[in-house]
């Protein structure tokens, strides 16, 4: 469609190119919705669903404190899909419908979960590189055009660095440990490091949103030029813990002031995007499992509070 | 015969066994709450018990003073040794079966914590203390929560009809101090449950039937915690929760 801008459509443009934020009573164009319900939901769906692979270990937490603290950041992962659920539902969708298009398959999550944690270095691992990856792409979010994203981006962002950190300290130990605690953290670094750097996305060059996400500020960097953060400040941390740098091809480039790095699997990177990753299917029976488990309790609720309703309204 | 310092250990030992079966159980609901907001609150719930296990253990490994840690409590004991009533050992259930051991636990903490609160042992009663705030919220919750299961849907009632009948047997042990229990009530430093017990009967009785529900009249009782006689649960438990500690002796964490 070529048609030229309508007047709601510059407005809303100029509105953007200055720096104002969009709220959920303005006008906007339909595609900047359903791109934002798409991108928002996705996220929300993919902190929800990224509490399977973490809470998975959380019965078998080799420390007290390690259980505690892997308690409190899985659980502060529901809340950031609580946050983002609401920041959804402001563009007019129920959380009952994004639960619905999650799963059936029409939303998405975060393809990095379908990855199985299979040993406790993989909570280390996570944690350092998957929030780590995810911090990259929420601080630049602070900044995305739609108000009630942005705020909660703000918000998620305070808590995603102690995230990073219990992971990244279950590294230090495992690296310092023993020989099996070491390679326990190698073999976790050399599965875990390229799904995450897959996590932002295909090269600006193939990426079916970016260029309008652009223009609209809901994105406010590439997908590459994030990954390129992400590579480099993950290179001293790898270093600082004595470990071996997956990427064999990784190599300092002076004129760009940047690491050069070796090229991504797409193929695997599509592979696990169309459904053939480990836990696929596995995670979207266990959250529809739970939600069906669940749907009495709910019943009950709703049941419960339209009687006290009626009582109140039976007494006034 | 022990003396008064290693009888605290134990005492402090078990209570902290206590907490760590409840809040592990409580934890298994991550990812499996019916809504997201539950799975938060039984996360909060969850981590209290775990704060909670970690102030008695770190107490009792400094009375032991042999250099062990709330960890070697945790990890390095076995289903024999854990001394935890065996109404927290209890697989969770669904969420019914989860509410009326909330509420049936909350009850006796509330009341438990407050009499230990008085302890001559100052560092059981600051804990006590820490602890009792956390019960209070905990036992808002758990009864809201059976208000809303006994009076929700016939689904749901007979769901708490039917976690009540079979978690009730396992109460009556929570009222029987053993013999430490009784030296170290003696000497004002443990609960005495037995006192508690009229309170904690009559609180239920009055949340059921508000809730529409009813104490059930089952004549069955299972007893055994407090000597290491436990279900069948408990070592499926240590299990899983020990493997990775168990698999790397002497690593830290
Ligand atoms: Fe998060
Ligand atoms: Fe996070």
């Amino acid at each position: 469609m070529n048609s030229l801008p309508s007047d709601l459509e510059r407005a809303f443009q100029a509105k953007i190119d200055n720096e104002y934020k969009i709220e959920p009573k303005d006008w906007m164009p339909a595609g900047y919705r359903k791109n934002l319900i798409r991108q928002i939901s996705q996220h929300a769906h993919s902190e929800v669903i990224g509490m399977q692979p973490e809470g998975h270990w959380i019965t078998r937490a080799p420390s007290l404190r390690r259980k505690a603290v892997l308690l409190a950041k899985v659980q502060d992962e529901a809340g950031h899909g609580l946050y983002l659920y609401s920041a959804t539902e402001t563009m007019g969708i129920t959380r009952a419908e994004l639960i619905d298009a999650l799963q059936t398959g029409q939303a998405k999550y975060a393809s990095i979960f379908n990855y199985p944690t299979q040993t406790w270095g993989d909570i280390g691992t996570v944690g350092w590189l998957v929030d780590g990856a995810a911090i990259c792409n929420q601080v630049s979010l602070q900044r995305t055009s739609y108000g009630p994203y942005a705020r909660s981006m703000i918000r998620i962002c305070k808590e995603e660095s102690f995230h990073q950190r219990q992971g990244y300290q279950i590294m230090m130990e495992l690296a310092k440990g023993t020989p099996e605690q070491k390679s326990m953290a190698q073999d976790s670094l050399n599965r875990f490091y390229w799904p995450s750097l897959m996590m932002f996305g295909p090269h600006d060059s193939e990426s079916a949103h970016s260029a309008k996400s652009m223009k609209w500020k809901i994105k406010r960097e590439t997908n590459d030029d994030l990954r390129q953060k992400f590579i480099d400040q993950t290179v001293p941390q790898i270093e600082f813990l004595g470990l071996e740098h997956p990427d064999k091809d990784l190599k300092w480039n002076e004129e760009r002031g940047h690491y050069d790095a070796g090229e991504i699997d797409w193929e695997e990177f599509h592979n696990v995007i169309n459904g053939n990753g480990h836990c696929n299917r596995q995670r979207i029976s266990h959250h529809v499992a739970a939600h069906e488990e669940g749907a009495w309790v709910r019943d009950a609720q709703n049941a419960y509070n339209a009687k006290m309703k009626a009582r109140r309204a039976e007494a006034a | 015969m022990l003396d008064l310092k290693e009888k605290t250990k134990q005492y402090s030992t078990r209570l902290g066994d206590d907490s760590l079966i409840l809040g592990h159980r409580i934890s298994e609901w991550t990812s499996n709450g019916p809504f997201l907001e539950e799975d938060i609150a039984l996360g909060n719930v969850a981590l209290d018990y775990i704060g909670r296990a970690r102030m008695f253990y770190t107490y009792a490994a400094d009375l032991a003073g042999n250099g062990k840690t709330e960890d070697d409590l945790a990890y390095l004991r076995s289903e024999r040794e854990f001394q935890n009533y065996l109404i927290n050992e209890l697989p969770r259930g669904d969420f019914a079966f989860t509410m009326v051991r909330q509420l049936f636990v909350d009850v006796f903490f509330s009341y438990y914590l407050k009499a230990l609160t008085n302890s001559n042992d100052t560092e059981l009663a600051a804990i006590a203390t820490k602890s009792l705030k956390e019960t209070r919220y905990h036992l808002r919750r758990s009864r809201d929560w059976t208000l809303r299961l006994g009076l929700g849907t016939d689904e749901s009632k007979a769901r708490m009809t039917k976690a009540l009948a079979e978690i009730w047997g396992y109460v009556h042990e929570l009222f029987e101090p053993d013999e430490l229990e009784l030296e170290l009530i003696a000497c004002g430093i443990a609960v005495d449950t037995r006192e508690i017990k009229d309170n904690w009967f009559a609180d239920i009785g009055a949340i059921l039937s508000e809730a529409d529900l009813a104490i059930p009249d089952a004549e069955w009782a299972v007893r055994g915690g407090r000597k290491g006689y436990h279900t069948e649960h408990l070592s499926m438990l240590l299990s899983v929760m020990q493997s990775v500690h168990r698999a790397h002796p002497g690593a830290n964490w």
